[in-house]
């Protein structure tokens, strides 16, 4: 446990002063503020900036942040380091997890105020954000842990990131790509956060997340086993 | 002397390719020993290998004081050719980290700041520090446990004489404290001044062992001696008894300034077993 607060002390102390990864965390909520408090359409759905944002945060932050911080730790030797001195791998994944986690949970809590939620349905909405971002958490621990550095992670990345962060957007325009999207965790967050106060049930939606964490777990166990923590070689992609 | 570590015939291979083939040697405690060999020997596998790292495809490595019942865990401190800290934090920062995973106390990290001459670049972000200043910090980390054995790999690489100078005088400060120093460069002055023992690396194989001095002693096939005269003329004749009258006039006239034997030096010797230069 020792180990793990120290990594997230280590973790907040760097944020403080990474600006890039900082400004990731409190985008989407300010921009969702700015939007929802900006403009106001006549026949526009409650809280569809909120939810729109949230969607996307759940499928951008979390799984970028995290697959930056492990592959450049890599690129630094710092994670070696780590590890060298008696901080397991689990400890570490832990340790940058939690804080990703609990940073992203802050913003989903700005989002939570921002949407005109009863109490009930507050809690249910950090449930459902809390399960997309613990998904995304597990595919970027699988981009970091198979990329050697912070370029070849970025490039394996960014189509993830787009993929799953506009799918739940374009399903609302083409029911084609609903079809497809519907299998994704972000469309469902985003079907999840619609169904918030109605009396649609959200089992599908709770397994179909589930089914993708599960396959993002086991993503990370084949890259981990492969490459490891330790060694210089990338699984995923090459220098 | 207590033997810490037993290397016996270790081999490691990447695939195919031999990285090292059946390398044996002893560390006791207390001593500077020192792994020579040029870039790609293998000397950093062996580190890894012997610090954990990496795992031997063959032999064996014997950690812990030898004769006690039970094989004690030894304490280690490890540098590493590559320096690992994290760029957007402060050096003292850097160090707390690992402060709190050792369960160091700060009192310990100011203690190492002012012997590293770091204290002025206490709250400096590392991306600001120089090289050599890194290089320190990196040591420090090193020497924040108080190990039993620490493991230094290339600690002087790149950095300039200044610092190379100050490294070394921490190096020889742990060793009088008692601390077993396990050393790779491609230095051979570095190796000299520094080791009690060394080995020399080529091509995964170690080609020869022992204290600087007696290897130089023992590849001296030339058996010559260099005399230096008043006024700079250098003699170099046969350590042989033909020499014996023009030694005795020299002496007699008092024009010997210097007599040195002229075994060769490491990198001499290096050069001879293996044809290859050390800073190859």
């Amino acid at each position: 446990m020792r180990h793990i607060i120290t990594i997230i002390k280590k973790q907040i102390r760097d944020t403080l002063r990474n600006k890039a990864v900082f400004i990731q965390f409190v985008m989407f909520p300010a921009l969702a503020a700015f939007m929802t408090k900006s403009i106001q359409i006549e026949g526009m759905p409650a809280n569809f900036f909120v939810k729109l944002f949230a969607a996307m945060y759940v499928g951008m932050v979390p799984f970028t942040n995290i697959a930056a911080i492990i592959s450049e730790e890599k690129e630094k030797n710092t994670l070696r380091v780590l590890l060298m001195a008696d901080v397991t791998p689990w400890q570490y994944l832990a340790g940058v997890g939690s804080y990703v986690f609990f940073f992203c949970m802050l913003g989903a809590g700005v989002f939570c105020l921002l949407g005109e939620y009863t109490l009930g349905e507050r809690g249910a909405f950090l449930l459902i954000m809390a399960a997309g971002i613990l998904a995304s958490l597990l595919l970027g621990a699988a981009v970091g842990a198979g990329s050697g550095s912070q370029m070849a992670a970025t490039s394996v990345t960014v189509p993830v990131m787009l993929l799953f962060s506009f799918l739940p957007m374009f399903s609302t325009f083409n029911s084609d790509i609903a079809k497809v999207a519907k299998y994704t965790y972000t469309e469902q967050i985003r079907l999840l956060l619609d169904s918030l106060g109605t009396e649609s049930g959200p089992l599908e939606g709770i397994l179909i997340i589930a089914v993708n964490m599960i396959l993002f777990a086991g993503l990370f166990c084949l890259l981990y086993r492969r490459q490891g923590f330790r060694q210089g070689r990338p699984a995923l992609t090459k220098n | 002397m207590t033997t810490l570590i037993r290397a016996e015939h270790i081999a490691h291979s990447f695939g195919n390719q031999k990285i090292l083939e059946d390398i044996s040697f002893t560390v006791e405690r207390g001593e500077v020993i020192g792994l020579l060999g040029p870039s790609g020997a293998g000397k950093t596998t062996l580190v890894n290998i012997l610090t954990g790292q990496l795992k031997a495809t063959g032999g064996s490595v014997r950690t812990g004081e030898e004769g006690r019942r039970e094989p004690a865990c030894l304490e280690t401190g490890i540098m590493m050719d590559s320096f690992g800290l994290y760029e957007r934090l402060s050096v003292w920062e850097n160090l707390r980290i690992f402060a709190d995973i050792y369960r160091v106390s700060g009192e310990r990290i100011e203690k190492l700041l002012d012997r590293t001459q770091l204290r002025t670049a206490r709250n400096t972000a590392v991306n600001k520090l120089s090289k050599g200043m890194r290089g320190r910090v990196n040591l420090c980390r090193a020497l924040l446990k108080d190990a039993d054995i620490l493991y230094l790999d290339e600690p002087t690489s790149g950095l300039d004489p200044a610092t190379t100078w100050k490294i070394h005088q921490l190096i020889r400060e742990e060793r009088e404290g008692g601390t077993t120093v396990f050393l790779t460069t491609h230095n051979m002055h570095e190796a000299e001044t520094l080791c009690d023992r060394v080995m020399l690396l080529n091509q995964g194989k170690i080609v020869e062992q022992g204290v600087p001095g007696d290897i130089c002693t023992r590849h001296n096939s030339r058996g010559e001696i260099e005399v230096t005269l008043r006024g700079g003329e250098k003699h170099v004749i046969p350590n042989a008894p033909e020499s014996e009258i023009l030694l005795s006039t020299w002496i007699r006239e008092e024009k010997i300034l210097s007599i040195h034997s002229s075994e060769p030096d490491l990198e001499n010797v290096f050069l001879r077993i293996t044809g290859r230069r050390l800073c190859d």
